[in-house]
C-alpha cells in the first residue's frame, strides 16, 4: 500500500514498455533526422518527423479518450472538440505571431480579418500574441467547456448512449459554429500560414525535431499523470462507477463530482494534444470539430485497448499509420477499411491489442501456476 | 418504554400500499448492540420494514426513533446512511472487475470526496484496517482475486464486509443466506454472530436452521404486525406462528 508512487508506475509492465520504446523514439528520430546524412538509407525526412509528431498527439487524445471512457465508462463521441480548441487557441498565438508578414501586411491583424474589412481585433483575441496566455487558454477554454457540460450532464444523471449522443451534438454545434466567418476565427478555412513560433521559423528543422521532441514527452506526461489518476483510489472509484454506478452512490460518493473531475482533466490534456497538433500539420480548421474526427479517435481507442492506457496510444498511432499509408495506395477504401477494423476489433478482439496480450499473459501465467503444483 | 436505551424503536407504525396495509401498527424496540431475526411468511412487511427504517419507505402513522430519539421518518436514505445504519440488499452487488482487496478500501469509512481519494487518505489506509475486516469476512486468502471470481456465497460475505467497512452502528441483512449451501449458511452464520459483538445487527431470513444457529431474539411478522417475539424455542412453538408460518 505504501509503496512510492514511482516503483508502482515502474512496476506495471504496459507502462515500462511504453517508457522504453518513447525513450528510443525520443532519441533515434532527432539523430536519424538530424545527424544521419540525407543520402542514407537510415535518414528520416524532416516531413515524417512531423508526420510522426502528428501521430503522437493523436495518440495523446486517445490517452485522454481512454481516461473517461476505459476507466469512467464515459463514452465521448465529442472528445475532437476539446483537442480543436486547443488547437485553436495555438493556432491564434502562430497567427499574431506573422505580424505584418501576412499577405495584407496589417501590423496586428490576421489576414482574414483584413479581409473581412474588420478594423480591430476581437475582444477573443486579446492577450493572444503572449505565448504563456495562449498555453494557459489552451487548457482552459477546452476544460472550462467540459467543466460547464459536464456539470449541467452528469449533475442530471445523464448516462450511456444519451450522453455520447449529447457530446456528438456539442462538437458539431461547435463545428457549424466555426465555419461562420463572423465567430472571428478564420470560418471555414481556419487559421494557417503560420510563420513562427516562439521566435524560431516554424519550417526549419530544427524546429520541426523539437516540436516532435516535446510532443513525445507531453505523451509520455499524459500516459503518466493518467496512470497516476486510474492507479489511486479515486481510479478505483472510477472503475466502480464504471461497473455499478448506483452501488458506488449507496456507498456514498457523489459519484457527479468524481466523473466531473476526470472529465475536465481529460478534455484540458485533449487540448493541449490539439496545440501540439497544429503547428506541426501547420492548419487548424472547423473539420476537426467534425463528429467523425472524434468517432475516429474512439476506434483508435477500442483497436488498442481501452482501460489500458498505453494500448490507446498505440491504437491511435497505428491506425493512422494505416490511414496515411491507405489513402495514399487506396484513397476510396480507407473509410470501408476503418468500418471493417472497427467491426474486427469489435468481433475478435473485444479488449484490443494490449488488452488481449494482458489477458493471454494472464491465462499463461495461470496455467503455469497450476501446472507448477502437481509437480511440487 | 425508555427511548434512550434502545438503539431502534418502532412504535405503532403503519403504512398502506393503494389500500393494502403493509405494515400494521408494528412495534419494535431493539437494544444497542443487539441482534435480531425477523421471520415472518411472504408480504408479512419484513422488506417494508426494512425500507422504513432506511427511508426509502415513509409511515402514514407511528415513530420510527434512532440512537436517542433522531425521528428517521424526516429524513432521506443518504441522511439515515450517515448516521450509521447499513443495508444489505437480498442480491449481492459488488464491484466485479475489482480485487476483493479494493472492494473493501472502496466501502471503508473515510472522507468520501474526489480530491481525498486521488491523493489523501484514501490512498494510505493503513494495512490493518483491511486485513481486520477481510478476516472477519474470511476472505483474506482471496484479497488480490476480482470480485468477479467469487461464488455465490463469498460474494455475500464480501458485500457484508463492505458493510462492517463502513462501520455503521446497525445493520440491516435481507436474507443473507439465500441460495447458499449448508456449510456456506453455517459460516455466515458464524461470521454475523461475530459481527454482532460490536453492532446491532436485524437479519431478515427464511432459513430457520440459520436462524436458529443465530442464536438471538427472534420476531415473526404476519400481516405487517408483530405476532410472535422471544426466543427461537418459544417462536417456534407458538400456535399461531406454526398455524401461518412453520406449518404442522
Amino acid at each position: 500500500m505504501r509503496t512510492p508512487i514511482t516503483l508502482r508506475l515502474l512496476s506495471d509492465q504496459r507502462i515500462a514498455w511504453f517508457l522504453a520504446i518513447m525513450a528510443v523514439v525520443i532519441l533515434a528520430v532527432p539523430v536519424l533526422n538530424l545527424l544521419v546524412p540525407q543520402n542514407s538509407i537510415f535518414h528520416v525526412p524532416t516531413y515524417i518527423v512531423s508526420l510522426l509528431g502528428k501521430y503522437l498527439a493523436y495518440a495523446m487524445l486517445a490517452v485522454a479518450l481512454d481516461l473517461v471512457w476505459g476507466y469512467c465508462g464515459i463514452l465521448s463521441l465529442g472528445h475532437g472538440a476539446f483537442f480543436a480548441l486547443g488547437g485553436y487557441a495555438m493556432g491564434m498565438y502562430l497567427m499574431r505571431q506573422i505580424g505584418a508578414r501576412g499577405v495584407y501586411a496589417h501590423p496586428i491583424l490576421p489576414d482574414f480579418m483584413v479581409f473581412l474589412n474588420w478594423k480591430e481585433l476581437p475582444v477573443t483575441w486579446w492577450g493572444f500574441s503572449n505565448f504563456g496566455y495562449a498555453m494557459l487558454m489552451v487548457m482552459l477554454v477546452p476544460g472550462l467547456l467540459a467543466f460547464v457540460f459536464g456539470w449541467f450532464a452528469f449533475r442530471s444523471r445523464v448516462t450511456g448512449v444519451y450522453l455520447s449522443i449529447i457530446t456528438q451534438a456539442m462538437t458539431y454545434a461547435l463545428m457549424l459554429a466555426f465555419f461562420r466567418n463572423d465567430m472571428g476565427f478564420g470560418g471555414n478555412n481556419g487559421l494557417t500560414d503560420f510563420k513562427d513560433i516562439l521566435g524560431f521559423n516554424i519550417q526549419a528543422q530544427g524546429t520541426r525535431v523539437a516540436l516532435f521532441v516535446l510532443t513525445a514527452l507531453f505523451l509520455v506526461a499524459a500516459v503518466l499523470v493518467s496512470k497516476f489518476v486510474t492507479s489511486s483510489a479515486y481510479g478505483k472509484v472510477l472503475i466502480a462507477i464504471r461497473d455499478a454506478e448506483s452501488r458506488t452512490r449507496f456507498l456514498g460518493y457523489r459519484v457527479e463530482r468524481f466523473k466531473l473531475l476526470v472529465f475536465t482533466l481529460s478534455a484540458a490534456m485533449a487540448g493541449i494534444a490539439g496545440a501540439l497538433y497544429v503547428p506541426q500539420v501547420g492548419i487548424i480548421n472547423p473539420s476537426e470539430f467534425a463528429p467523425g474526427f472524434s468517432i475516429e479517435a474512439v476506434i483508435w481507442v477500442a483497436v488498442g485497448g481501452r482501460g489500458t492506457l498505453v494500448g490507446a496510444a498505440l491504437g491511435a498511432v497505428l491506425v493512422n499509420f494505416m490511414k496515411t499509408w491507405l489513402t495514399g495506395a487506396a484513397p476510396e477504401f480507407w473509410l470501408y477499411g476503418l468500418g471493417a477494423l472497427f467491426i474486427i476489433v469489435t468481433l475478435f478482439l473485444p479488449k484490443g491489442i494490449v488488452g488481449t496480450i494482458s489477458q493471454w499473459r494472464a491465462a499463461r501465467a495461470e496455467r503455469r501456476a497450476t501446472n507448477a503444483v502437481p509437480a511440487e | 418504554m425508555n427511548v434512550t436505551h434502545s438503539l431502534l424503536y418502532l412504535d405503532g407504525v403503519s403504512v398502506s400500499f393503494d389500500g393494502f396495509r403493509a405494515i400494521n401498527n408494528l412495534s419494535l424496540d431493539l437494544a444497542r448492540g443487539e441482534m435480531r431475526a425477523i421471520i415472518g411468511p411472504n408480504g408479512a412487511g419484513k422488506t417494508t420494514m426494512m425500507d422504513i427504517i432506511t427511508g426509502k419507505t415513509r409511515p402514514d402513522s407511528g415513530d420510527v426513533l434512532y440512537d436517542g430519539g433522531i425521528d428517521l421518518t424526516k429524513m432521506d436514505e443518504a441522511a439515515i446512511a450517515e448516521l450509521g445504519i447499513g443495508r444489505k440488499f437480498q442480491k449481492p452487488t459488488v464491484f466485479e472487475s475489482q480485487s476483493v482487496e479494493d472492494n473493501i478500501l472502496l466501502a471503508l469509512k473515510g472522507p468520501r470526496g474526489a480530491f481525498p481519494s486521488l491523493f489523501g487518505w484514501r490512498n494510505r489506509v493503513p494495512k490493518r484496517d483491511l486485513d481486520g475486516v477481510l478476516d472477519v469476512i474470511g476472505l483474506s486468502a482471496h484479497r488480490h482475486r476480482p470480485a468477479a471470481d467469487l461464488s455465490h456465497g463469498q460474494k455475500q460475505w464480501l458485500e457484508i464486509g463492505m458493510l462492517l467497512a463502513q462501520d455503521p452502528k446497525l445493520l440491516l441483512v435481507d436474507e443473507p443466506v439465500a441460495g447458499m449451501t449448508d456449510a456456506e449458511t453455517e459460516t455466515t452464520a458464524q461470521l454475523l454472530k461475530a459481527i454482532a459483538q460490536d453492532h446491532a445487527v436485524i437479519v431478515v431470513e427464511h432459513d430457520m436452521a440459520f436462524v436458529r444457529a443465530l442464536d438471538c431474539k427472534v420476531t415473526c411478522l404476519h400481516e405487517g404486525t408483530v405476532l410472535a417475539e422471544g426466543s427461537i424455542d418459544a417462536v417456534s412453538s407458538n400456535e399461531r406462528v406454526i398455524e401461518v408460518y412453520l406449518g404442522r
